[in-house]
């Protein structure tokens, strides 16, 4: 019981209002609560954040990088999704 | 992601280790040539997450065994200001800890294994921690000589080929840097102080010169783990090389403050731009590393200590988070 080791979480941390949550490492904690104050003292002591969110790593779907090539292959052939697959002629313009 | 970890821990190391063709490790060479990062799911050589493990645990028991040297000083800063910037470092160190044994979990050992190994003496950490702080001079001389140190090494880390590792490096660079110029303004102020003082700072930068110049590890012509870490990119400068920067960087500083370095041999070449210096005592440092420094039995003692203490803290929080959890169900 004592050596129970605590579950993993993964830190994410928006550092200012206008960005988006980055992934910033993990640690180990109790619980939810014990996971986000420790997030704090581990992550933020130099106010690298205005809002944390912690989430257990078994918790996390992931690809998986050995299959990589054929799970994104399907973006691979359509460059049409991209504006300069198109010919724009001289003279058109604010397209 | 991080979650690699979990995904491994309990698989037979055989099964982990499989089949390692000539194809999967030119291939994974190439990758390493090419400057890509390596991440924690993708294939590699169990040589190479063996010497991640080795060197990241090693790294990051560095850090927390590092924290009681200074601790030592904790409550007998000489002012609240020191006080609070040296509880402030000693906590960093704690918290670089972490983050080193986040990474080093992402390679599939467990943190339980890491503490265990460490307390059991077969994980090593850095010799400069078993040296004793003996005066408040010593505080400042491991800002501005051991984290300086610290810093020649880490900073090449941070371009490190696996990508937790370089990561984890990033922030803690960040930090050091903070660490290095608190040392040095300790040595500043003892410097610019009465004849006492000063003497407390040059009797201090003696007697950890030559360790700081020691935690570069062996000449490179004796290690046994460069070449190898220099191919996979996780070391990007040799030891010794490592070694003159820090010299050429820290001798004018040291005359900046006044003080002169122990080293008779110690003399600017005009021609290569460098200053030479004298052959380190290597005696010393095998010593220190097989256990018979000044401190080695007291820094495991302290830390088992703490790890046996603060067991009914662990169990605690455990009991709290399943009586919540079985409220909430």
């Amino acid at each position: 019981m004592q050596n129970k080791e605590w579950a993993l979480y993964e830190v994410f941390i928006r550092t200012r209002a206008g960005l988006s949550h980055r992934h910033a490492g993990s640690l180990h904690a109790a619980d939810d609560q014990m996971a986000l104050d420790y997030a704090r003292d581990t992550y933020t002591r130099r106010s690298e954040g205005v809002s944390l969110w912690v989430v257990r790593s078994d918790q996390i779907v992931a690809s998986d990088p050995a299959e990589s090539a054929a799970f994104f292959e399907p973006a691979e052939d359509k460059i049409y999704r991209h504006p300069t697959f198109y010919e724009i002629p001289d003279g058109v313009e604010n397209l | 992601m991080y979650t690699q970890g979990l995904d491994q821990q309990g698989k037979p190391e055989g099964k982990r280790d499989a089949p390692e063709s000539a194809a999967d490790l030119e291939a994974f060479q190439k990758r390493i040539d090419a400057e890509e990062k390596i991440e924690a799911k993708d294939w590699m050589p169990a040589a190479y997450r063996r010497t991640l493990v080795r060197q990241i645990s090693q790294h990051a028991h560095s850090e927390i065994i590092g924290m009681q040297p200074e601790g030592n000083w904790l409550t007998r800063a000489p002012t609240l200001k020191r006080k609070a910037i040296l509880l402030a470092k000693v906590q960093d160190e704690a918290g670089h800890g972490l983050y080193l044994y986040g990474a080093a979990e992402t390679l599939g050992v467990s943190r339980d294994q890491m503490v265990a190994d460490l307390l059991s003496g077969k994980a090593k950490y850095s010799t400069i921690f078993n040296y004793p702080t003996l005066t408040w001079a010593d505080i400042g001389t491991i800002g501005w000589l051991v984290d300086g140190a610290a810093i020649m090494n880490q900073i090449p880390l941070c371009r490190c080929s696996y990508g937790p590792y370089a990561r984890a490096m990033v922030r803690i660079c960040k930090e050091e840097s903070f660490h290095q110029r608190q040392g040095f303004d300790i040595m500043l102020v003892l410097c610019r102080g009465s004849g006492e003082q000063k003497a407390m700072a040059q009797d201090a930068l003696d007697r950890w010169w030559w360790p700081s110049l020691m935690m570069f590890g062996p000449h490179d012509s004796e290690s046994k783990h460069s070449a190898k870490s220099m191919a996979w990119k996780i070391k990007r400068f040799s030891n010794d090389e490592l070694r003159q920067k820090f010299v050429d960087a820290t001798v004018p500083q040291a005359e900046f403050l006044g003080l002169k370095m122990p080293d008779d041999d110690l003399r600017y070449d005009k021609k290569s731009g460098h200053y030479r210096f004298g052959e380190i005592d290597w005696q010393e440092f095998h010593d220190v590393i097989a256990g018979n420094g000044p401190c080695n039995r007291q820094r495991l003692e302290q830390r088992t200590r703490a790890q046996d203490d603060g067991a009914w803290v662990r169990e605690a929080a455990c009991a709290h988070a399943a009586k919540h959890a079985a409220k909430a169900a």
